[in-house]
């Protein structure tokens, strides 16, 4: 064997290895990939929170583009999040429905909405994960895109923030309207 | 025998209890236990590196309720397998299944190890080849080698 190439075969390994690192250590391992992207919003049902009449059923997710947002009183994501949806509220940018997931207490969830302001069309109830395990949904908060035809088209995974928003969500909604 | 059985079960429930709160398990220990079964093989979303049968995350909880949930609906393991897969992919799986995307993942250690064998198998070979070209006999002397041969000893004896 060619004896030269014995002696760059160490720099040849470091350049794989760092370039696996260079591509694997940008990646976030906790936002795991949805299989669920493109296809029907899944069955579900929730009761409304307390103070509230309509919960949120897959039925309420057609005939609009809407965002779902998975939030809870006990998130301290959904905090940093809450002034961009309520901004989105004013705007009436899109609407968004709420699943407030796992309150262990009945009030816990009107009451920090009173606190923060509600920027929600629908909110449904999921103190037992029903629906939150149905949008395979790994932790709060996170936000699925549904089109008209109530099809999840695109799935947020933590807080939005203004970038994401702008070069990310409202595009996709813009497009998704004229489809 | 029935007995013995149960007191297995309990024994074995009683050493690895994990996460699992007694309001969660089943009254029958033969559900109960595929449920478990089940359990370790899902991963909890939260933590990542624990299944949900080790898990004291919320989620991981409330998975395990469904799991029994749909055990006690009559679903067979598989189905409540795939429909929790159905929902988070196959990465909830503890173990990666076999097939076309992680055929490297699987396949991967092998071929490299077979590569390091035939890399040794082909060093021997080529040295054993070395020594035995150096172990064939060599040309016989000239005549003129072997009288020179001959006075060297001669001159030694003497």
């Amino acid at each position: 064997m060619n004896r030269r190439f014995l002696y760059v075969l160490p720099l040849v390994v470091f350049a794989v290895i760092a370039a696996y690192f260079a591509v694997g250590l940008t990646k976030d391992p906790s936002a795991i990939p949805s299989v669920l992207i493109d296809t029907p919003v899944p069955e579900f049902a929730l009761a409304p929170i307390k103070g509230r009449d309509r919960g949120l059923s897959r039925e309420d997710l057609k005939g609009e583009v809407s965002l779902v947002n998975i939030f809870g009183s006990w998130c301290f994501a959904c905090r940093v999040e809450h002034p961009l949806l309520m901004q989105l509220k004013k705007e009436n940018a899109v609407p968004i429905h709420g699943i407030d997931w796992r309150e262990t207490d009945r009030d816990a969830g009107p009451k920090w909405l009173a606190k923060f302001g509600d920027p929600y069309t629908l909110i449904g109830d999921d103190p037992e994960s029903r629906a939150v395990i149905a949008f395979g949904v790994t932790g709060a908060p996170e936000t699925f895109v549904v089109d008209k035809n109530g099809v999840i088209r695109y799935k947020q995974v933590g807080p939005i923030t203004g970038r994401i928003w702008e070069e990310t969500l409202r595009p996709l909604i813009e497009e998704l309207r004229r489809q | 025998m029935k007995a013995l059985f149960l007191g297995l079960v309990l024994c074995l429930a009683a050493v690895s209890a994990g996460a699992v709160n007694p309001d969660e398990m089943l009254d029958d220990p033969a559900l109960e236990a595929r449920a478990r079964e089940i359990s370790k093989g899902l991963r909890c979303l939260v933590c990542q590196n624990q299944s949900i049968d080790d898990s004291d995350a919320g989620l991981a909880r409330d998975l395990r309720v469904l799991v029994r949930e749909r055990l006690v609906a009559g679903d067979s393991d598989g189905q409540v397998i795939d429909y929790v897969v159905s929902r988070y992919g196959d990465f909830v799986l503890m173990r990666p299944p076999f097939k076309a995307t992680t055929y490297v993942l699987w396949l991967g250690p092998a071929l490299i190890g077979g590569l390091g064998v035939l890399a040794v198998m082909a060093f021997y070979r080529r040295r054993r080849a070395a020594g035995a070209r150096r172990g064939t006999a060599p040309p016989p002397l000239t005549e003129d080698e072997k009288r020179r041969l001959e006075t060297l000893l001669d001159d030694r004896s003497r």
